[in-house]
Order: structure tokens, then sequence, then C-alpha cells
């Protein structure tokens, strides 16, 4: 008798194990950060957003072409340049079963507005939200905001009731060092719940099954994040099976992912465009050796651009991983033309013609400053551009160190010339002019500054005719590209290394939408 | 500990601005004047570290830029992996290193003692985060019998969380802890076979060979036992470098402990976790200093006889 029970026993446990086994499919998902805070209003930032959007929905969003898609509202439309109606999906419900209705989302969309919250700024044209009726919201602007959705896309909806009952109705104050129940619960409308929070260690996502949405393959059951700070041991980790899914691989690597059988690595460029700056204001190079300032000069400017072998930089530092940039802007924002984005030729003669032409037929020297931490292979970039430069005669003395003191620096105008990244969250091209181009804007340290540029800028922010809008957009990027205010390098590309039975679509984004995950 | 404090204090000058790593690149001028404002980073470096001195004696070493959360809570919620990372690789470098060196004095020309010191020699050339890639590479990678990296399934017991419980946390601190204590059981090795041989050749040891002893009872009782005493001394100021070594191990294996968290912080020029760590690991320094001098006192019969003369 007992040996039968032993039997029984045996077989209830196999068949627990090998069922669960069956159904329940998890995803273990590695990358080297984590999310800061689970509270959706707190930090605008990559790795809390990207935990944020498997459990939180906004009104909009962007599918996987990043194009903006109905979420939690089904269609809008504009009864004034001011007034934005939204009708809300019906039949939504929130993890914990209550209804999502226009209740929540004007209180959402208020919280984000409060001073705690880090979107405060982001939202900040949005002056009115009104509930019309359960399923009816109304947005209004204090000026015309053509790059509402954008903004909405990022606003994540709370439930008015969860947020009341657990002390949550602000947004924790993050940079108070706050810690609110928000912080380390999440509670939303999307398609996963998060039931383990341990930070930096493993945050477990299981199914909503209240979501109202279907999943892409619906055996993706759970999603483990773990995150892994040192890259050798993230990727070790992957190929020994202990993670599914890495969406930061380092380049060095990829090769060596891509030739595991069990493996497949799969890029895409990334929404981030890597460039030179050159101080076009200062009235002597605080490196420099002429005793005047080269960069003042465009045809300088130009002969620099042309010394630069991009195709080099792409093939030898960046192992194939890079898109050659003719503007810093990148495809999927608007404004951005492959016409635009062509580059000027590689032309080592031309070079030095150019710079005779302006006067320094033996070059000059000038330091270039580079962050070593922060982009992808950023100082070995400006190790082989110094190489570059070096063979039209401009004598470049590198200086690279980390990012913290890069940036500092940078800002305190210590800069005669410098690399510098720019990626642009709102998919507009009016964020790359508002920060880089327009007078005395904060990252604008070559000091560019034309008052046609301008006035296209303010054109951007207050037109709602997309036509006359994007002419203004085309416009200034043509004035700025022919002056070489910058010089382009490369948009970066980023790249995903998965198992080979798991399908997670890469976003330029760098953001994983495990609604479209599934088992191969 | 004054000085350890004063002189990570002005380090931190040289890192570079954690405002930069606080806020979005669209974050206006203004709002990074304000943030550093509050921060209190526009006071003098004698105001800041004069507060930092006076809030660190009550035990606070203020809010952390990065995690934002206070820093001596980050500290004990650390605190447990580090140290059972410390005490596990200790104890293995302490076990088996005495044995191998027992072993290697005692046959000082076979081969296998030849191998052993081969391999102990790459244990002290070899840095730690090539030998942590290597044993990930060999045990996870190749063999897929351990874990490559974190704890494992953890245990909380209240004020401590121990992974020493459960199958995963056992098998997750194998390679971690072997890969700690390489260092320090090749320093032992050595240390016991100098010993060893020393000791073999003094005069007891021939009295008690002439008297018929048994070998093993010569080797492991008379000994060994005289040539423990330098080794544990050396063990126990080593625990504090084990501490401090953990940095390296604890980034590779993504061991949630203080080193890892110390270069976290590092990167992100944290400075309230930094200085916090750095007085705490001259704290760890000074106890264990203490201890050991203690200690001596206990093991040691001649330190004993010699402090007892001069107080009578």
């Amino acid at each position: 008798m007992k040996f039968k029970n032993f039997i029984k026993i045996f077989f209830a446990i196999l068949f627990v194990f090998v069922s669960t086994h069956s159904y329940a499919k998890t995803i273990k998902w590695s990358m080297q950060g984590d999310s800061l805070t689970l509270d959706p209003h707190a930090q605008n930032e990559g790795p809390t957003t990207q935990v944020s959007r498997q459990v939180y929905e906004a009104l909009v969003t962007r599918g996987l072409d990043m194009s903006i898609e109905p979420q939690l509202a089904t269609d809008w439309k504009t009864t004034d340049p001011n007034t934005w109606v939204f009708n809300l999906r019906k039949g939504v419900k929130f993890s914990d079963g209550t209804d999502m209705t226009a209740k929540d989302v004007v209180f959402s969309i208020l919280r984000a507005k409060q001073p705690t919250s880090d979107f405060k700024e982001y939202i900040s044209t949005i002056s009115d939200v009104k509930e019309i009726d359960n399923y009816t919201v109304q947005v209004n602007t204090s000026k015309p905001n053509p790059i509402l959705l954008n903004q909405l896309s990022n606003i994540f909806i709370m439930s008015k009731k969860w947020s009341i009952d657990f002390g949550a109705t602000v947004s924790q104050n993050w940079d108070g060092g706050e810690e609110t129940f928000s912080a380390t619960n999440a509670m939303g409308t999307g398609p996963f719940k998060i039931t383990l929070r341990e930070p930096n260690t493993k945050t477990v996502f299981e199914r909503n099954n209240n979501w109202w949405g279907s999943m892409k393959d619906n055996s993706v059951s759970e999603i483990h994040l773990l995150p892994i700070k040192n890259s050798a041991t993230r990727v070790a980790a992957l190929l020994s099976g202990e993670v599914d899914l890495v969406t930061d691989a380092p380049v060095q690597d990829l090769a060596r992912i891509g030739n595991s059988s069990d493996h497949e690595v799969v890029s895409t460029a990334q929404m981030r465009t890597i460039f030179l700056g050159m101080d076009q204001a200062a009235d002597k190079l605080r490196s420099g050796n002429t005793g005047d300032n080269p960069f003042k000069k465009k045809e300088v400017r130009q002969a620099l651009y042309q010394a630069i072998d991009i195709e080099a930089i792409k093939k030898k530092v960046m192992r194939g991983l890079s898109e050659p940039a003719g503007i810093i802007t990148f495809p999927g924002v608007n404004g951005y033309t492959q016409d635009l984005d062509k580059r000027l030729p590689y032309d080592v003669d031309a070079a030095k013609k150019l710079l005779a032409d302006a006067g320094y037929p033996k070059g000059f020297d000038v330091e270039l400053r580079c962050p070593n931490d922060r982009y992808v292979n950023d100082e070995a970039i400006c190790t082989a551009v110094v190489g570059m430069l070096g063979k039209i005669g401009v004598n470049v003395n590198l200086f690279a160190q980390t990012k913290s003191k890069h940036f500092k620096e940078l800002k305190e105008d210590k800069g005669d010339f410098y690399m510098l990244g720019w990626g642009v969250p709102t998919l507009d091209s009016h964020y790359v002019f508002h920060y880089l181009y327009e007078s005395d804007a904060s990252w604008n340290k070559v000091n560019f500054s034309n008052s046609e540029v301008d006035a296209a800028i303010r054109v951007m922010e207050g037109e709602v005719d997309l036509d006359k809008r994007n002419a203004a957009i085309a416009n200034a990027w043509k004035i700025v590209k022919d002056d070489i205010s910058y010089l382009p390098l490369h948009h970066q590309v980023i790249s995903w290394a998965t198992k080979n039975n798991v399908d997670v679509p890469i976003r330029p984004n760098n953001e994983p939408l495990f609604r479209f995950a599934s088992f191969k | 500990m004054l000085v350890v404090s004063f002189v990570s204090f002005s380090l931190f000058n040289f890192v570079g601005d954690p405002i930069n790593n606080m806020v979005g690149e669209e974050t206006s001028d203004e709002e990074r004047a304000e943030l550093r404002e509050t921060l209190g980073l526009t006071d003098p470096i004698h105001i800041q570290f004069s507060r930092f001195v006076v809030n660190a004696s009550k035990g606070e070493f203020g809010i952390s830029y990065q995690l934002r959360r206070p820093v001596s809570e980050l500290i004990i919620e650390r605190l447990p992996a580090t140290m059972e990372l410390v005490l596990i690789s200790a104890l293995i470098a302490l076990v088996s290193g005495t044995l191998l060196g027992v072993y290697t004095g005692i046959n000082k020309k076979g081969f296998l003692s030849d191998f052993i010191l081969a391999i102990s020699l790459l244990g002290v050339s070899l840095p730690t985060f090539v030998i942590g890639i290597l044993f990930i590479y060999l045990f996870a990678v190749i063999l897929g019998v351990l874990p490559s990296f974190g704890r494992g399934e953890v245990i909380d017991l209240g004020l401590w969380t121990t992974g020493l419980l459960t199958v995963s946390g056992l098998k997750a601190i194998i390679l971690p802890s072997v890969t700690l204590s390489l260092f320090q059981m090749t320093y032992i090795i050595r240390l016991v076979r100098a010993e060893m041989m020393e000791i073999l050749q003094t005069d007891y040891i021939k009295f008690a060979r002439a008297r018929g002893i048994s070998e093993k009872s010569i080797n492991y009782k008379h000994a060994l036992k005289n040539g423990l005493i330098p080794v544990i001394t050396i063990a126990g100021i080593n625990i504090g470098t084990l501490v401090a070594f953990s940095i390296i191990t604890e980034t590779v294996f993504q061991w949630p402990g203080m080193g890892f968290l110390f270069i976290q912080a590092v990167q992100f020029v944290d400075i309230p976790i930094m200085s916090a760590y750095l007085v705490f690991i001259a704290f760890v320094f000074v106890m264990i200093n203490f201890i050991v001098d203690i200690l001596y006192y206990f093991i040691d019969p001649r330190i004993r006889v010699k402090g007892d003369a001069t107080s009578g």
C-alpha cells in the first residue's frame, strides 16, 4: 500500500512537472540596467519605461513599426486647434478587475502634470483635461500642439481607485528620495502584471487575465527580467541558456552569439545619431596653435567632413553595425529624408585643397573631446577620426574620459571639438532643432545661430497645418546641412540576441513588446 | 577613518558631475542649477565635508543619487550577500589552502606538488575577472552545471537574507566564492608550505621522530599546530582584503552585494554611496586588525607571558 501511494505521488508530481512545462512558458530577459521605479510618472528614462510599458497602457501607443496606433483610446478628433476629444475603448479592465473609465484617464494625465512628476515639462502644453462622459475625454492645450499624440503615447494610465487606496495619488518624488507604494508595485491595464519585484535582481511579469487585447502567442505566460551589469557575464548567461533574450548585446560578442547554433542576433537602426561638434563662436581655439578659430570657416568644416572615411569606421570600428549619417536624425523621425541623409563624399585631396583655400595649408592643432563609456565604441571612433584628420594635416589630440566628466565639461564650454550623440524620443525633428540648433539652446555647443532656423523652430512649435509645418522642417534641415555646423558620423545600430526558439520583434527604441513575442 | 573619509571626499571632486547622470539630455540649465543647489553641491568643499562627517557619525550617509534610497539602508540590504560570499571563500581558502600547503610541504618533490604549486601561481597572477569569466565559460556555458550569475533563491530571515539554505543559492555561490578565494588560497598554500618545511627541520621534530612517533602524528599534530599561528593572523587580516576584492568578483557574477553597489555608484558618480562604502571598508579593516591583535594574545603563548610579566 505504501508503495502504491508512492507511485501515485510520483506520477502526480511528474504530471505537474510535465504539464507546467508544456503550457507555461517563460521568457527570461536580460539587459544591463533595471527600471528605477515602477511609478509610471516618476522617471522618464529608458529601462524604466520599458518595464512600465508591459504593465501600463496609454491613450495611444507606438506599434511595432513605431507609428502611432490607438490603445486605450479608439479614436480622436480635434474640434479646434487647442481641443482634442478622445473616445475611450470600452470593456477595458485593470488587472484587479475594475473597469477603466474616463475618470482614470483624467486622473492619470493630471497626475503626470504634478510638480513631482518627471513628465510635467513633457506635457506642459496640456492646460486642462475634462471628463465628458464615462468613455469620452477632452484634452485642452495652451497653444496648438502638433506632437500631442507623440507625448500622450508615454503618459501611462493608472487606476484612480487603486492610487487612492494605496496612497499613490501623487507621483513619487524621485529626486527627493521618496518611497511610495506605487514605486514598488504596478497595476495597469496592460498585458502583464508584476508579481515579484527585487530591484536590480529579478522582476517577474505574469499574464494579466483581464487584459482586453490578444497575445500573439498565448503560450508566453511569464516574463522574467534579470539585469546583468557585466556584458561578458550577460553573454555567458545567454549562451548557457539561463537567459532567452538580451536587449543590449555587446558589439564584440555578436559574431560569437551568431555562430552558436542555438542563438540568433537581430539588428536595427537605433534612435540615436553620433556626430562631432566644432565651436564656431570662440575667437581663438582653446587647444589650437593658430591664434584664431579655423572652425569659423565653412571650408575648414567641410575639409574635416570629407577627410573622415565613415565606411572604414563602419567596417573596422563598428564591425558593420552602423549606418553612415548625413544629418543628425534617423529614419522614422518626421522630417527625415534619405536625400538629406546622404553624405558628402570621402575625398582626402578635396579636403586638403579646402583647407589650403581657407588659409591653413599646413593644418592646425586641436583637441578632440570624447566620452569613453557612453556610446557604442565611442573612444575607438574618436581614435579613428584622429588618424584620418592627421592625413590632411590637422593634428588632433584625443582627450577621452568618462561620460560624467565629458558632459559636465561640455556644458561648461570647455570643448573646441567634441563628440555627442542625439536621440529623438518624440520622433519629430523639432526635438533636434530645439536642443542642437536654436540660438543659445542648451546643447548647442557649436554656437550655431541663424534667424531663419529660429523662425522655422517657432513654426514647428505652433503650426498645426502639417504641410506648412513640414515645409518649415525641410527648410531648416536644408540650411543646417549646407552650413555643416556639425559633422554627422553615423546612426547607431542596436542588436538583440535571442535563443532560437524565442521571437521578440526588435524595435528602434530598444523597447521590447512582449505581447508580440512568440515561441517558434 | 577620518583620514579615509577625507581622502575619499577630496577624490570625489575629480570623478565628474552627478547631475548629468541624474537628468535627461533635455533638462534645462536652470533645472540643473536648481538640482545642484538642493543636493548641496554648490557649497564649498569644507562645508560639504563637515556636513558629511557630522551625519556619518550619526550613521546617516544621505540618500543615493542614483537609487534614491537612504544609503545606510542600501548597505544593510547588500551586506548579507557580501558577507556570505566573503566568509565562504575565506573558509575555502583556509581549509583547502592548509591541506594543500601541508601536502606540498611534506612531499617537496612529487609531481602532484609541482602541479599544485603551478596552478596556485596562476591563481595569483591571473586577474580575478579573467578567472571569473573563465569559470563562467567552463562551468556555465560549456558544461552547463552551475549558474553564471546572481545569488539564486534567497530566504529572508528578517534582518538577514541568506542564499545558503536553498539548492539554487548554494549552486550560485560556488563559482564566485572559489574565484574570490583563489588568491587567498595561493597565499595560504605558500605560507603553510614554507612553515611546514621550516618546522620539519627543527630539533623537536627530530626528537619526535627519534622517539618513534608516527609520521602522521608528527605532521598534523606537532608540526601543523605550530605552523598555523602565522596563517591565522594572515588569514584574519586578509578577510578585509577579501571584502575589498569582492568588488570585482561581484561585478563579474552579478552578485547583489556591496562591491557591486559600489561599482555602480562609481559609474554614476553616486557620491553618498561611494563615501559610505569607503568609510565602511575602513571600519572593517580597523575592526579586523583589532580582533587579530586580540587573537594573537590567545593563540601565541609568548605574547601572553610577556604581557603578564610587564603588567606584574
